[in-house]
């Protein structure tokens, strides 16, 4: 089970005009492979969530896929390029392919249909059942995500549900037509501590029991060291560190990733322990420096870093884009 | 709900209520005495004297007022003193082109507006979203006197197509009725579909942007449907309330319309009968036009509860 379902090499994603544009994502690259989840970690700003609409081919307008491949397996084994794709396919795919939840469940809702609907819209999209299976199946998966009372939930209105409920229906919705990728994009961050908890044992309970991949984006440390199997962590549209999760908080390379973990909060403080924050905040992406991107706010930053360093693998499995990395570490 | 609903219909008795009373104080207000005015400048004073008493203009304001309310409680809204004829059954002869005129200009309007407005929101920013904006806007800025004189010209003079004016007689069929609001109807409706194209369009940007549209579009469905069923049913609240307040307007409104088509209508019959001081026919419209602004938001009301289950009364 260790194949590779989604290969991303040299992404580069700007918007605006052609000749012109503003970069939002400069060579992002990264791996997933199939049962495993890969966080995306980084700051606001970073490229987060337009790596994950890029995938979904989901750009606002304006935004435009300029170079790279996205390399995408399905359920069936047939390889996808999504960057060569037709519209008309690249739609087939969203939902038994590849299917997204969002950070906002009491938004990303539509307030005039009922849950059932929303969710059994997916299986009139993508498969042939008359209205009694869909039915049955919507509430079928309304209890495989554990929401009490699942065959008079599913007529209810999302108004009529908590916070909580909504991101279950929403994963519900995103799980119906058996995915081979879930992409969460901070699936978590609206929710109150306890019920963020219940999401994500819910998230890896299904992503056992489907075997499905997890595109996981969070800013949270602490829900990737939960979740991930793997980390990317984002820097300005650019990936700056990518290892495995032990490995990385263990022993990160780059003095970014350094600086996230450091300005966790300890859950139990030393009397006189204080939080340790990044300096500064994230370039805007029409005035980044030249060379590595946070250099004005590394401690460790030199003349040489104007030069630039690209990812590299330091140690197996993992790899950094700085040429400090074996200080940091 | 039934709770709101004998709130909502007394609160519409509140309303007719008020506006008789402001009806009765307003005309009273104007300048001018419908007695001598009746019987022009040569009427000795004995004559107008005479006459006021008839009309019961010469008793206290307050007897006037009582008399006028009670009146009105038993759908009796006094004789008009120019037909001379009880102001209902004037009203009467006159609601039907009225209403049908303000009911098909307003199906014009909308299917003219609702397809430009969801294209122009979903290209917006485009050329196409410009230039169907600017038609619209240009189409809707041309006097509703010269749309219909330019109708009346071609389509109705040369080609024949459709009456050029009136409402086919005392005993035209309703099909005749009907004809002889065609080009009415039109114009009107070209008028007013500016407006609901603005507000569709606003409307759907709105929408457009919404999270649970990314949502739809995640869940692998085409535009048309993105568009057509999960924008359109939520862009079409705020489109609801302004169709149901434009039909309001429209009632009394067309006048324009009316003259140019010389349509029996009741814009025409108000405006001529303040010309007129003929105050019990205007008092009978304010009142008749009221009813019909409380009635048509009463049921704009209640239609948002069938189209969106978040509203709860």
């Amino acid at each position: 089970m260790s194949e590779t379902i989604l290969t991303v090499e040299g992404l580069r994603v700007g918007f605006g005009r052609k000749a012109s544009p503003v970069v939002a994502l400069r060579d992002v690259s990264f791996a997933l492979k199939r049962g495993e989840t890969l966080a995306l970690v980084g700051e606001s700003g970073s490229g987060k969530s337009v790596t994950s609409l890029a995938l979904m081919g989901l750009l606002p307008p304006g935004g435009q896929v300029m170079a790279g491949r996205m390399d995408f397996t399905d359920r069936a084994g047939t390889r996808h390029d999504l960057t060569a794709l037709t519209p008309t396919r690249r739609r087939a795919l969203r939902g038994p392919g590849l299917s997204m939840i969002f950070q906002e469940p009491m938004s990303s809702l539509n307030p005039l249909f009922t849950v059932g609907d929303q969710i059994g819209e997916m299986l009139l999209l993508h498969e042939t059942l008359d209205a009694k299976a869909r039915r049955r199946r919507t509430i079928e998966m309304l209890e495989l995500v554990e929401i009490p009372g699942a065959a008079n939930r599913v007529d209810t209105y999302p108004h009529e549900m908590s916070g909580g409920m909504r991101q279950r229906v929403m994963i519900a919705m995103a799980m119906i037509c058996n995915p081979a990728l879930l992409i969460a994009d901070e699936p978590t961050t609206a929710l109150d501590v306890t019920i963020q908890a219940q999401i994500l044992d819910l998230m890896r309970r299904l992503q056992k029991d489907l075997g499905m991949s997890i595109l996981f984006i969070t800013h949270d440390m602490g829900v990737v060291a939960e979740m991930a199997d793997e980390v990317a962590v984002m820097y300005a549209g650019a990936v700056v560190e990518r290892a495995g999760v032990l490995d990385l908080f263990d022993r990160p390379r780059h003095p970014y990733t350094r600086g996230l973990l450091a300005s966790i909060p300890d859950p139990d403080p030393k009397p006189d322990e204080r939080l340790v924050p990044i300096p500064g905040s994230v370039p805007p992406l029409t005035m980044l420096p030249k060379g590595c991107a946070f250099a004005p706010r590394c401690p460790l930053a030199e003349p040489a870093c104007e030069r630039g360093v690209s990812l590299t693998e330091k140690a197996p499995g993992h790899f950094a884009a700085c040429i400090h990395s074996e200080e940091v570490a | 709900m039934s709770r709101y609903l004998t709130k909502r219909i007394l609160g519409m008795f509140v309303v007719i209520f008020l506006v008789l009373s402001i009806a009765f104080v307003l005309v009273r207000l104007a300048p001018g005495d419908p007695a001598s005015l009746m019987l022009g400048p040569d009427a000795t004073p004995q004559e107008v004297d005479d006459l006021r008493a008839r009309l019961g203009l010469d008793r206290p304001i307050l007897v006037q007022y009582l008399t006028f309310l009670a009146n009105a409680v038993q759908g009796d809204l006094g004789t008009s003193l120019f037909f001379n004829q009880p102001v209902t059954q004037v009203l009467a002869g006159r609601a039907e082109p009225s209403i049908l005129l303000a009911l098909f200009s307003l199906v014009v309007a909308l299917v003219i507006a609702t397809p430009i407005g969801i294209w122009a929101a979903y290209r917006r920013g485009t050329p196409g979203d410009q230039m169907s904006v600017t038609t619209a806007m240009l189409a809707a800025s041309v006097p509703s006197f010269l749309t219909g004189l330019i109708f009346q010209r071609y389509l109705a003079t040369d080609l024949g197509w459709f009456p050029v004016s009136g409402y086919g007689g005392p005993d035209a069929s309703f099909a005749t009725r009907l004809e002889h609001l065609v080009l009415p109807s039109i114009t009107l409706g070209i008028t007013n579909s500016a407006l609901i194209l603005r507000f569709t369009r606003a409307s759907m940007l709105d929408i457009l942007g919404e999270d649970y549209v990314r949502t739809a579009r995640a869940k692998g469905m085409s535009e048309r449907r993105v568009v057509l069923r999960h924008a359109l049913k939520n862009a079409g609240i705020p489109i609801i309330t302004v169709v149901g307040l434009t039909f309001a307007l429209l009632v009394s409104g067309a006048v324009v319309t009316e003259r140019v088509f010389n349509l029996p209508g009741m814009g025409n019959l108000a405006v001529g009968a303040v010309l007129r001081r003929d105050y019990p026919v205007v008092q009978g419209t304010l009142i008749v036009v009221a009813a019909i602004y409380v009635l048509v938001n009463l049921a704009t009301d209640l239609l948002y509860l069938v189209v969106d289950k978040r509203v709860k009364y």
